[in-house]
């Protein structure tokens, strides 16, 4: 990109209009995370006691530490299921891939809430097959809402994400390299492990990535599989909003904001560096 | 790697807890709970029906609300994203990173915190009616209305609309406008005849993740609509976890709703339409 | 790769949550008098043993404002650990338990449920030995109607529905004092409403003096018809959320139950509060073990703990109700036990009715009729729609000629 004209003054308004739609309500939650009232329509005075009172709120804790491992183990149950379910798409015919792709799709496209309702449904099918063979076979398997069908769940909706960053690598992949790594002599396992794993890896941590992200965030799906154990920090801020939400949730999506925008930043600095050297590196090579 | 097998345990995985639920949701849907004769109170048998898919036609005022409620958020989102990502994407450098950021930053924020946060700017005592008290106006009936609804829904799937949006314009050559201009096309005819057409692809994408997530939400109409805007999503949820428990009738309303969105997708084009869907996803 | 600065990000919170957990570890421990012997309380102590606790929301003394929090302390005391999650409705603990969805242990629904959830065979029978402290109990809080013998449950908690309303909203004193203020237009959008099908649909039966048991179809429907026409009146229907919007001022009248009336009461000077003289539901709340719970008699144990007096005392300090525990209102202030709200006189609930489970058709019904009120909607505006369907049409017209004209131009050129 070459032009880079500079912004005209209703393109400045505009922006400047849409980030104030956007950004209105997180400061309002910034701001009554430092109320000192409880009250959410009057501000009272300034304190930082709802930042020292988070950290001794179990069930908010909880719920952080839920929410992190959830999204954690099943990003990468999903990054390695995904990452090999793409190479073998790539391998099979147009008609086999097409309908396999369908319903990698089906979902991402399907209303979560039909995908948590279904989830639910299976779930509590499993339930009573369990009680069933428990009754009649004297297999005896545990199984309830909790942690097990959420990670579950979550790996569900997260594998589509991995594929569909996987998928687009492959494809640019040039499959010559890997013939030729076989040629000097790799196993097969080494061809895939040296050559084609260094080359979709972008694909594979952005893949992983995203699943860690829907993770985190997903209120919806949880909301039907979860058990009383397994409450995840959207669960618990939604049992919030109906009734007072404390303000303690405000001093915490405060932190969490603060962090996102200082790493945001960093990389942006960060970026914005390395493509001035390479600028400078490229136009150094045309003088030459 | 020639080999298909790798892609086996997705294969099942997809079988077990994608397709074994819908094929549930739709057995639930076609079957319904009756008292057994003689029977135990409480107890019941399993038996056929329609009755479940020809009772979602009482609910026609709530599939049409949604419906029009989903359409209206999706064409104002439409309306006011297709210039930011115009914006973005002619931005250069560091701007077009500064304000790509600053567009996502808020889906880091938990969708229930910030429209609660929306529910105390928007409350009689909100503080945007207190803004205006303070000029004499108002107060305005904003909350709990179908208009907080559609806001809600804005807000919360905007980044939806901007980032297919964005990604298909970045690809428009700016030599391709140049040429469009030398070659005697003024400004609106620029627009109409080569942006436009040039970013059909993401708007269609752009439309279809803001309509179909708008359409089937459930927590936003409680929230901002008060409980009197019921939609599908809501309307799903009272049957399963809800105040009117009747898993058969949720179901048979669920498997609507998916047809309703599969045929959307059909007007759309959309469905399977891999090359497309690959570069927008976050 | 703008991707990466996720991963730091996630690594940072990550590294932020595990000084939280120590810094939570410090907390006071507040010394309790127990009335059963400690024994009782530590056997399960280092077994690791877990229970899930579902209760109404604000109906547990938490901790907050320097109260006891009661969770904690049994955690502490019995080594038990405890999940403690909260439901808005009956109904809703009704629609988890049938799903499936979830294992509980302890589970504190009113009266009609008890009855109509023993009715369906949901519930598992205590046993009294393992709960000691029902020694305490008021006699007449026991061997109630919906559960006779109290084989499956232990009263936690009575109240009764009357109607809060803010002063300074409302237009006339004189209106105060019947359900009918809730069908008035003055206040229109200024109404909340129950979001429940059977506290809202008892309103409609009291004011138009039918049982608020009937199984009569034809009554129910009349109620249905009050609830329709009061819809465009009513603001929001809701629950928890009340508070919120009571204490912000938000609307003038609500129906809701007397002990969470008397909390907002306490926040906020404007609140008022009365008992509708055409009659009211009064209620009780009890504790039950549903089936499928896989620790009883940890559970047992945690029903005997909210006997403890002391424990007791400090819920109903902390949510407004009225006790059935005697012993516990021996130990609550005399502002609390002498407050009209919260222990009304007899002539006060002399006309006042309890739920009582109902058939399972009647439920059924009930549950439709309510779906019914909330999807129906007056004031919907009919010509949007046709217009969007058109403009929807239009618009998928429009890509498909747009479709076609570029295939045919590529055609061309090639």
């Amino acid at each position: 990109m070459t032009g880079v004209t500079k912004m005209k003054w209703y393109a400045k308004t505009y922006i400047g209009f849409i980030m104030a739609f956007l950004y209105l309500p997180i400061l309002v939650l910034i701001v009554y995370s430092f109320n000192e009232s409880k009250s959410r329509s009057y501000f009272t005075g300034f304190t930082l006691n709802w930042y020292k009172q988070l950290f001794t709120n179990d069930l908010i804790i909880n719920s952080l530490m839920n929410t992190l491992v959830v999204a954690l183990i099943s990003s990468v149950v999903a990054t390695i299921i995904g990452t090999a379910a793409a190479i073998g798409i790539m391998n099979m015919n147009k008609w086999l891939r097409a309908a396999v792709m369908n319903f990698t799709y089906l979902p991402i496209i399907n209303p979560e809430i039909i995908t948590g309702v279904s989830m639910m449904l299976l779930f509590g099918a499993f339930q009573t097959l369990f009680a069933w063979l428990g009754e009649n076979t004297g297999v005896n398997i545990p199984f309830q809402f909790g942690y097990v069908t959420l990670v579950l769940a979550h790996i569900t909706f997260n594998i589509p994400y991995v594929i569909l960053n996987v998928m687009p690598k492959l494809r640019q992949m040039d499959k010559s390299i890997y013939e030729a790594a076989l040629d000097l002599g790799c196993n097969e396992w080494q061809a895939f492990t040296k050559v084609v794993v260094p080359d979709i890896m972008p694909g594979i941590t952005a893949g992983f990535l995203t699943s860690i992200t829907m993770s985190l965030d997903d209120f919806i799906i949880s909301y039907f599989v979860s058990g009383p154990t397994s409450q995840t920090l959207p669960i618990t801020i939604f049992s919030m909003t109906r009734r007072k939400v404390s303000p303690e949730i405000n001093a915490l999506s405060t932190i969490i904001f603060v962090v996102v925008l200082a790493v945001l930043i960093l990389v942006n600095i960060n970026d914005a560096r390395k493509e001035k050297l390479l600028r400078k590196k490229a136009g150094g090579g045309s003088r030459a | 790697m020639k080999t298909k097998a790798t892609a086996f345990p997705y294969t099942i995985w997809m079988v077990i807890f994608i397709v074994v639920p819908l094929l549930l949701v739709a057995y639930f849907a076609f079957t319904a709970q009756v008292p057994v004769e003689g029977g135990l109170a409480g107890e019941t048998r399993t038996v056929f029906t329609i009755d479940n898919i020809s009772q979602v036609g009482k609910f026609a005022p709530v599939l049409t609300r949604s419906i029009t409620l989903a359409a209206i958020a999706t064409v104002i989102c439409l309306i006011i994203c297709y210039p930011i990502a115009y914006i973005i994407s002619r931005g250069g450098g560091v701007y077009q990173r500064t304000l790509l950021m600053l567009v996502m930053l808020p889906m880091w924020m938990n969708f229930l915190l910030r429209t609660y946060a929306w529910m105390t700017l928007l409350e009689k005592n909100g503080l945007i009616n207190r803004f205006f008290g303070l000029f004499g106006l108002g107060p305005f009936e904003m909350i709990n209305t179908g208009g907080a609804v559609v806001l809600g829904m804005v807000y919360n799937y905007m980044p939806f609309m901007i980032l297919p949006l964005y990604s298909i314009m970045t690809k428009i050559e700016v030599t391709t406008i140049e040429a469009a201009r030398d070659l005697g096309a003024d400004g609106l005819h620029v627009f109409l005849r080569v942006i436009l057409p040039l970013s059909i692809p993401g708007v269609k994408t752009g439309i279809t993740m803001v309509f179909v997530p708008a359409v089937s939400t459930f927590i936003i109409s409680r929230m901002l609509g008060g409980g009197g805007y019921l939609l599908i999503g809501d309307l799903i949820d009272l049957q399963f976890l809800g105040n009117a428990y009747n898993p058969n009738l949720g179901a048979a309303i669920s498997i609507v709703l998916m047809v309703l969105i599969l045929l959307c997708m059909s007007i759309f084009n959309q469905f399977g339409d891999e090359e497309e869907m690959e570069g927008t996803l976050l | 790769m703008r991707k990466r600065w996720l991963s730091i990000a996630l690594a940072a919170l990550i590294c932020l949550s595990f000084p939280a957990m120590a810094w939570a570890e410090e907390e006071d421990g507040g010394e309790l008098e127990l009335y059963t012997d400690e024994a009782y309380y530590t056997r399960f102590a280092g077994q690791g043993i877990s229970i899930n606790v579902y209760n109404w929301g604000e109906y547990i003394s938490d901790g907050s404002d320097d109260t006891l929090n009661v969770n904690r302390a049994f955690q502490d005391l019995t080594g038990i650990r405890v999940y403690y999650s909260t439901y808005a409705t009956n109904e809703e603990l009704y629609s988890k338990l049938r799903s499936g969805n979830a294992n509980y242990d302890v589970i504190i629904p009113s009266d009609y449920m008890i009855g109509r959830m023993i009715n369906e065979s949901m519930l598992l029978p205590l046993d009294k030995d393992n709960i000691p402290n029902l020694q305490y109990m008021d006699e007449t809080f026991l061997n109630p109607i919906y559960d006779p013998g109290d084989v499956y449950s232990v009263p936690y908690t009575w109240g009764y529905v009357g109607v809060i309303y803010n002063k300074t909203l409302i237009y006339d004193e004189e209106e105060l004092g019947s359900w009918d203020i809730l069908w008035n237009e003055k206040y229109l959008g200024n109404i909340l409403m129950f979001s429940n099908s059977r506290d809202a649909f008892a309103i409609a039966q009291s004011r138009n003096g039918y049982s608020l048991n009937t199984t009569d179809p034809d009554e129910l429907r009349d109620c249905l018809e009050d609830l329709k026409a009061q819809k465009s009146l009513v603001q929001a229907y809701v629950m928890d959320e009340i508070f919120d919007k009571m204490l912000g001022g938000e609307a003038a009248l609500a129906p809701y139950y007397a002990g969470d009336a008397l909390t907002m009461m306490d926040d906020n000077e404007d609140l008022g509060f009365f008992i509708p003289e055409e009659g009211t539901n009064i209620f009780a709340d009890a504790m039950c073990i549903p089936k499928g719970s896989r620790e009883k008699e940890a559970a047992e144990m945690y029903i005997n703990f909210m006997l403890e007096p002391e424990v007791g005392a400090a819920n109903i300090e902390y949510i407004g109700y009225g006790t059935p525990n005697a012993e516990a209102k021996e130990l609550l202030d005399e502002e609390i036990t002498g407050n009209p709200v919260a222990y009304p006189s007899e002539e006060e609930l002399a006309n006042t009715e309890a739920f009582a489970a109902l058939p399972q058709n009647t439920s059924l019904l009930l549950d439709e009729l309510w779906t019914e009120l909330l999807s129906n909607d007056e004031q919907y505006n009919r010509i949007l729609v046709p217009m969007i369907m058109l403009a929807a049409i239009l618009l998928s017209i429009g890509i498909n000629v747009q479709r076609h004209l570029r295939k045919n131009k590529r055609n061309y050129f090639s």
